[in-house]
């Protein structure tokens, strides 16, 4: 961008008034909320979601009060029972309650989803942004770096990782973090090179604005959006990560009430007390269907780019 | 530009991706504490065969030369020497290779026969209870635990109607229930793609010449939207192909197949760096190969966009 160099001091102003007018039309994140309680009204499907998932947020936090048993209490007198009033989804080979476990799974499976998504989210928009803003040699670099990431089939990659840190969960908030910022990236980068374009981002560049205020400010809040609608639907992939994983032996580690763990466990006595492994599956299918359905949702009502 | 500048220019594209990918599984393998040697040898052996050996693998060499030796040695179809196994790690992906190709046939055979029937007939009848049984049913097939389906058919399909065999790969029998597992997930993705790229398509005006010359909606539907909407839903079957192989490490785990993906499992449970390094190497290259292969018959099918 050369410098315009403007001596006459109305122009100067004016320039400024048009910035200023144009800054009030941009970035309209107070929509979003709107759109938001609009699709609360008119998505069923989204909403029932949207309660699911607090449900399951809910019986994650307050689970020592919602859990009906203690998730690690071993109960040799009771292996593997069948699902009765006590234990409505009946007990383990050692004796632990299966309900109580998968209310305490919620806490992994939720936090698994959350946090490595936010993080990789983080990393994937800083790098889209500085992509897509300064072009040339870090474009070039960055967008390459993606292209290696993307080949990589994730669940492989995360193997990987795995096999050189060691099998946990803490390793599993890494190995997602550094494997999904690839497809975020992509996106914010290319909604910034089209809002580069715009004319509100020319005026602020014109009249001087620092690059990282126009990306921080201008740039940034209309990528959010797009940013929400990935966010909701990269949740379901981690949480289907760490249960593989995990059923794979190389994620979450016994005593830890992971479900992909709960369901592997359970697969010994499939024929018998098929429950010690369906239950768990069921939970986590109900939980990323209502992320899935609710980020077709949240991308039918806020997102201009993103429409299929 | 012509196809072949364009083809070439793939290629060249895809090369610096391959070895950045496979730099970046070799040094995060290679970083691993521990020593392979000590690895191999297990228990009592005097540090100066130690020291020889690791001399003779070239473990003490700098580590890029070590990856410039990977490299010159994969290029020839090398991959070493299994820890573990004592056997060629070339060979044992060969002898592996067979078992995950035709599971991947079949599961691909099987989205496709599901997935795209399913995303016409939800597209022709747009927001009938048809279309939103169809895509919800498909979105559940998007959000299931792949070992999860495993269990839930092994336990119905096997035990309670004692229709197929539990696992085993013998023969064709064998194939239904995990090319079943595998292909359900690729089939929700592409009848959601198939429906919205007709739809899309639906509403250009060639369509709508169409319509008024008198053709009948099945006409209009299989002869002139049909051929073109189905473009994007070509690639994303060759890049579904992709996510497969990496699917079918879960499969073939449940299944007791002994495919690729299996031997990457048993090769980080037994930290053999060499298997797990050439088979994630492999697989690798075998998508990267797939992207470009599709990426260029994209380009014969639809010239426009060869044009950037």
């Amino acid at each position: 961008m050369e410098d315009i160099k403007v001596t006459d001091n109305e122009t100067v102003e004016q320039l400024r008034q048009d910035y200023e007018n144009m800054q009030a039309e941009i970035a309209d994140t107070d929509g979003i909320m709107d759109k938001i309680k609009a699709m609360i009204k008119n998505n069923k499907l989204a909403t029932i979601s949207l309660i699911v998932i607090l449900i399951f947020c809910f019986c994650a936090i307050f689970a020592p009060v919602v859990a009906p048993h203690d998730p690690t209490l071993q109960d040799y007198d009771n292996v593997r029972a069948h699902p009765s009033r006590d234990h409505i989804l009946g007990t383990d080979e050692l004796g632990r309650d299966v309900f109580s476990r998968i209310i305490y799974g919620a806490r992994i499976s939720l936090v698994i989803g959350i946090v490595p998504t936010t993080i990789s989210m983080v990393i994937g928009t800083i790098l889209g942004l500085m992509a897509g803003f300064m072009g040339k040699k870090v474009d070039f670099v960055i967008m390459r770096l993606a292209d290696i990431m993307l080949a990589f089939p994730s669940l492989l990659l995360a193997m990987v990782v795995m096999y050189t840190l060691g099998a946990s969960l803490i390793n599993i908030f890494i190995a997602l973090s550094v494997v999904n910022w690839a497809g975020t990236a992509r996106v914010v980068r290319s909604q910034t090179l089209a809002l580069k374009e715009k004319e509100f981002v020319e005026a602020a560049e014109s009249i001087g604005v620092k690059k990282s205020v126009i990306m921080l400010r201008h740039i940034l809040p209309n990528c959010l959006p797009s940013l929400i609608v990935l966010f909701t639907m990269d949740i379901p992939g981690s949480i289907l990560s760490e249960s593989s994983l995990s059923f794979l032996g190389i994620g979450a580690q016994p005593p830890a009430s992971s479900w992909g763990l709960m369901v592997v466990n359970g697969k010994q006595w499939l024929f018998s007390e098929p429950w010690v492994a369906i239950a768990p599956g069921v939970a986590i299918l109900i939980l990323v269907l209502a992320f899935n359905f609710l980020g077709d949702g949240l991308r039918d009502a806020i997102d201009p780019y993103m429409k299929e | 530009m012509n196809t072949f500048k364009f083809i070439v220019k793939r290629i060249l594209i895809a090369i610096p991706v391959l070895i950045g990918v496979m730099l970046i599984i070799f040094l995060m393998l290679n970083v691993v504490p521990g020593d392979p040697v000590t690895l191999m040898m297990k228990e009592h052996i005097k540090p100066e065969l130690i020291e020889r050996m690791r001399v003779e693998m070239g473990l003490n060499d700098p580590v890029m030369v070590r990856f410039f030796n990977y490299i010159k040695n994969a290029a020839r179809g090398d991959f070493g020497m299994s820890y573990k196994l004592n056997r060629n790690v070339t060979d044992l992906i060969l002898n592996a290779f067979p078992h995950t190709v035709k599971l991947t046939i079949f599961a691909a055979l099987i989205a496709w026969i599901i997935g795209i029937p399913a995303g016409i007939i939800s597209a022709v009848k747009q927001n009938s209870l048809v279309d939103r049984f169809l895509m919800s049913f498909s979105l559940i097939g998007v959000s299931m635990p792949v070992f999860w389906a495993a269990l839930m058919l092994q336990y119905f399909l096997a035990f309670k109607w004692k229709l197929l065999p539990v696992s085993g790969y013998a023969t064709l029998k064998h194939m239904i229930m995990p090319a079943i597992v595998l292909g359900w997930s690729s089939a929700g993705t592409i009848a959601r793609l198939t429906r919205s790229s007709l739809l899309e398509i639906m509403k250009d005006d060639f369509v709508r010449t169409a319509r008024a010359k008198g053709l009948k909606e099945r006409a209009v539907v299989v002869g002139h939207a049909l051929k073109n909407a189905m473009l994007p839903v070509v690639t994303m079957m060759a890049i579904q192909v992709a996510s497969l192989l990496s699917g079918a490490v879960i499969t073939e785990s449940v299944f007791g197949i002994p495919g690729i993906g299996r031997l990457a499992v048993n090769a980080i449970q037994t930290r053999d760096m060499p298997l797990l390094q050439g088979t994630v190497v492999f697989t690798t290259v075998l998508i990267i190969s797939g992207n470009l292969i599709a990426d260029l018959l994209y380009s014969v099918i639809d010239p426009r966009i060869r044009v950037e």
